[in-house]
């Protein structure tokens, strides 16, 4: 085995999910915020929340199309670098990711079709159902990924049998002991994303005073959603963490960076871990506020990360840092969902402008905390590729160095160019703002291409 | 766990990894060929027309692929783990051509009167995915090298004339089926151009496979041995009899009032000649050594799936075809143009 292939098969990996996660955790998110515009459009008649909901589906429909064919490449990866993962385990993941296809992705893509072409095909129940559909695919896909990838976390319901993990009890594989806590808080996270964007693009609008009952109500939904979901996070996140403490706790130490179990332990705010070293250099710590966090016990101690073989700790830098990003990010949201709800209840949200001036650069905040996140979780994770069943460097596909390389180049290149550009239209359609729709009986009663609809 | 069920399950399984394949190759074949057609239809109101005739139905038909490759997996861990890295570089080629040609159906329109780059991102997406996946079916007959269960070959063993010519092959079959849906689903200018070049395309494919029913069984001898041993010939005749059949009816079609007609022929093409590949190389999945017995994962994993699928492939199949349903009818010109 190549220890530079490997390097660079993991670093493709990492770069090609990365880029995923994005529009799926977006997807998921604006998905059902279209679909509850839609639905409250249904019930109220009140076409403001018509334009939104048709304002949102076109920037859904960019996100969306770049999901699916950023995903596609992963679910091939497995085989061409990571063969020997896949023979591994194939015979557990195979299947959660297979009954994603089935009972997810097809729901959402053929849906997504009358979502975006039926506004005057079909009658409206059928085109909402359509979106709710749609937004209930998504939900399904998180569920089963989510599953997969926390059995890699935390394996049960199997057996091992010269290297391969046979599954032996499907109830087992699928709840596995992570899989309901990182479920919550993937879910979680997705949806409060989006709720920022929402907030930032109504934010925007306000104080440029365009659309106005659009812009209030993107607002106030951002705004509801961001101050319920930022604090239940919290919540979620800490709950996940006395999870991984209990299955994964070398992950926890690195996270922490809590080398020694020496006695009650302390909460690292700020270092710099030294793997080699192993210790933190530039510590800044509070005394027994660790304990206090994952025992909920000002005496609590833990195991630190010397109580772990060095060859099967995880990288403690990177780990160690990303946590930090994503935990700093969280505090951030509740801020603004407090602050804001706070201002609403006081009258004062549309015309206080620090405020909505903040807000309107909030937009990318959540992303970057769900990359971090992920980088946590996963990196953490590591040696193992499957927790205790597969080392990572046992996991790659016997190809060579430059087709590796070449392939990493093709990836980096190609994603660089067309999701940017993606980005950029995202944006561009953002500032664009939602248009007066156009009165239905005007369209042809044909298929159309939703951006050409304006 | 008798011996009989341990004998049948994979045969299942590859009759399902086979229907995920036909299904895939025969919706996206509609798809991709439109692409590898954009070019002859320079104006761009023909091209809305074109791209807008398949703009609900892409997403859905490229979702055959993930289950096809995601089957592979669930039921055959060894095969995929032979397969991937063996056609690792037309692989990557492929998906990375699939990125070009799907985002190009949003971005397209979002970036209009500045479209030219993302109309060629879809031709030459179509154009190289397509050639791509024939270069796989040719690679995939070619055979691997295998050693200690493990891929052992170069990165470059699947690039042979042969996979060249199924390359340019399925680019063609892939054009025609796309000309028939032209033909059906649109009409003025793009209609008729549509049957002008469905014509030379059809006798092109026609060629590539009475040369691939040639060249295989020369190359190959288990191929040669599947259909040319004693009393084969009789049970399999059908086939090739059954291909020049459709060949007469799509070109009826396409002379007719009937494109309907030619789109199915084509379609029955596309099928036919898959099951030919299956007679051809089945029982390997990895050959010359990996036989779909060889390959089969634990019971366990493929019975879940096979329950899965059973019970929920007629609800994909029930709402795909109310999609289709629902989006009946041909374009007009200058429709989803505003």
């Amino acid at each position: 085995m190549d220890p530079h292939a490997l390097l660079l098969a993991r670093i493709q990996f990492g770069f090609t999910i990365s880029v995923h996660i994005i529009f799926p955790a977006f997807s998921i998110g604006s998905s059902a915020f279209v679909a509850t515009l839609l639905v409250l459009w249904r019930r109220t008649g009140s076409d403001h929340y018509h334009r939104i909901a048709r304002f949102w589906t076109k920037i859904f429909a960019v996100s969306f199309a770049m999901g699916v064919v950023s995903g596609i490449p992963l679910s091939y990866e497995l085989g061409t670098n990571w063969s020997r993962y896949s023979l591994a385990t194939g015979n557990v993941i195979g299947p959660l990711i297979g009954y994603e296809v089935l009972t997810a992705f097809f729901l959402e893509s053929t849906f997504l079709g009358i979502m975006l072409f039926g506004w005057t095909r079909v009658p409206p129940w059928l085109h909402v159902t359509s979106a709710v559909l749609v937004a209930l695919g998504t939900m399904i896909s998180g569920f089963w990924i989510l599953a997969a990838n926390s059995w890699m976390q935390t394996p049960a319901g199997h057996i091992v049998q010269n290297g391969i993990a046979i599954p032996v009890d499907w109830f087992r594989v699928i709840f596995n002991p992570s899989f309901p806590y990182r479920f919550t808080h993937m879910m979680t996270a997705a949806y409060l994303t989006t709720s920022v964007v929402v907030l930032a693009a109504g934010a925007r609008y306000v104080l440029q005073g365009k659309f106005p009952e659009e812009a209030r109500t993107m607002l106030r939904m951002g705004v509801g959603m961001v101050a319920i979901l930022g604090p239940a996070q919290l919540f979620f996140g800490d709950q996940h963490g006395l999870n991984t403490l209990e299955h994964q706790p070398a992950k926890i130490a690195a996270m922490e960076g809590h080398w020694e179990n020496t006695g009650p332990a302390a909460l690292v705010l700020f270092g710099i871990p030294d793997q080699e070293g192993e210790r933190n250099r530039a510590e800044i710590a509070i005394p027994r506020l660790g304990g206090l966090i994952l025992k909920h016990d000002l005496n609590g101690r833990y195991a630190g990360l010397k109580d772990f073989p060095k060859a099967d700790r995880p990288p403690v830098l990177p780990v160690f840092f990303a946590f930090r990003i994503m935990a700093g990010i969280g505090v951030l949201l509740i801020l603004l969902g407090l602050t804001g709800a706070f201002l609403w209840s006081r009258g004062k949200l549309f015309t206080t402008r620090w405020y909505l001036q903040a807000a309107t650069y909030s937009w990318p905040i959540g992303f970057i905390a769900i990359l971090a996140g992920w980088i946590t979780t996963e990196t953490g994770r590591q040696p193992y590729v499957a927790y205790g069943i597969t080392r990572t460097e046992n996991a790659l596909s016997p190809v060579g160095l430059a087709t590796v390389a070449t392939s990493l180049v093709a990836f980096v290149l190609v994603y660089t160019v067309v999701f940017s550009v993606g980005i950029y239209y995202i944006r561009r359609l953002v500032l664009g703002g939602p248009k007066p729709a156009p009165v239905p009986e005007a369209l042809p009663n044909r298929p159309l291409s939703l951006g050409a609809q304006e | 766990m008798t011996a009989t069920y341990a004998y049948w399950l994979p045969l299942v399984s590859t009759g399902v990894v086979g229907l995920a394949v036909a299904m895939y190759v025969v919706l996206d074949g509609f798809d991709l060929g439109i692409g590898i057609l954009f070019p002859y239809f320079p104006q761009e109101i023909e091209r809305d027309q074109m791209m807008n005739s398949v703009a609900p139905f892409w997403d859905g038909n490229e979702t055959w692929l993930v289950l096809g490759g995601v089957w592979l997996l669930v039921a055959f861990p060894l095969a995929y783990s032979i397969i991937t890295p063996a056609l690792y570089v037309p692989l990557i080629a492929m998906l990375l051509a699939l990125v070009f040609r799907g985002v190009a159906f949003e971005f397209r329109w979002v970036a209009k009167p500045h479209h030219r780059k993302w109309d060629i991102a879809f031709a030459a997406g179509s154009t190289v995915a397509a050639f791509a996946q024939g270069t796989m079916v040719g690679g995939l007959l070619n055979g691997f090298r295998v050693e200690a269960g493990q891929f052992a070959g170069g990165p470059l063993d699947w690039l042979t004339p042969f996979s060249v010519m199924c390359g340019v092959g399925l680019v063609v079959g892939y054009a025609l089926i796309g000309a028939c849906w032209l033909a059906m689903k649109t009409s003025g200018g793009v209609e008729k151009q549509a049957r002008r070049f469905a014509k030379p395309l059809l006798l092109a494919l026609s060629a590539f496979i009475v040369l691939i029913s040639i060249w295989t069984p020369l190359q190959f001898e288990r191929v040669a041995a599947r259909w040319f041993s004693e009393g084969h010939l009789l049970y399999l005749s059908p086939v090739p009899l059954i291909t020049a059949a459709l060949v007469v009816s799509c070109w009826r079609g396409l002379n007719g009032r009937h494109p309907t007609v030619a789109f199915n022929a084509a379609v029955g093409l596309f099928v036919i000649s898959f099951v030919g590949l299956a007679i051809s190389t089945l029982p390997y999945l990895a050959p010359p050594s990996i036989t779909l017995w060889d390959a089969a994962a634990s019971p366990k994993s493929q019975t879940f799936m096979l329950v899965g699928t059973t019970v929920l492939v007629p609800f994909v199949l029930g709402y795909t075809v109310f999609v289709y349903h629902t989006f009946r009818g041909k374009i007009q010109p200058g429709e989803g143009y505003h």
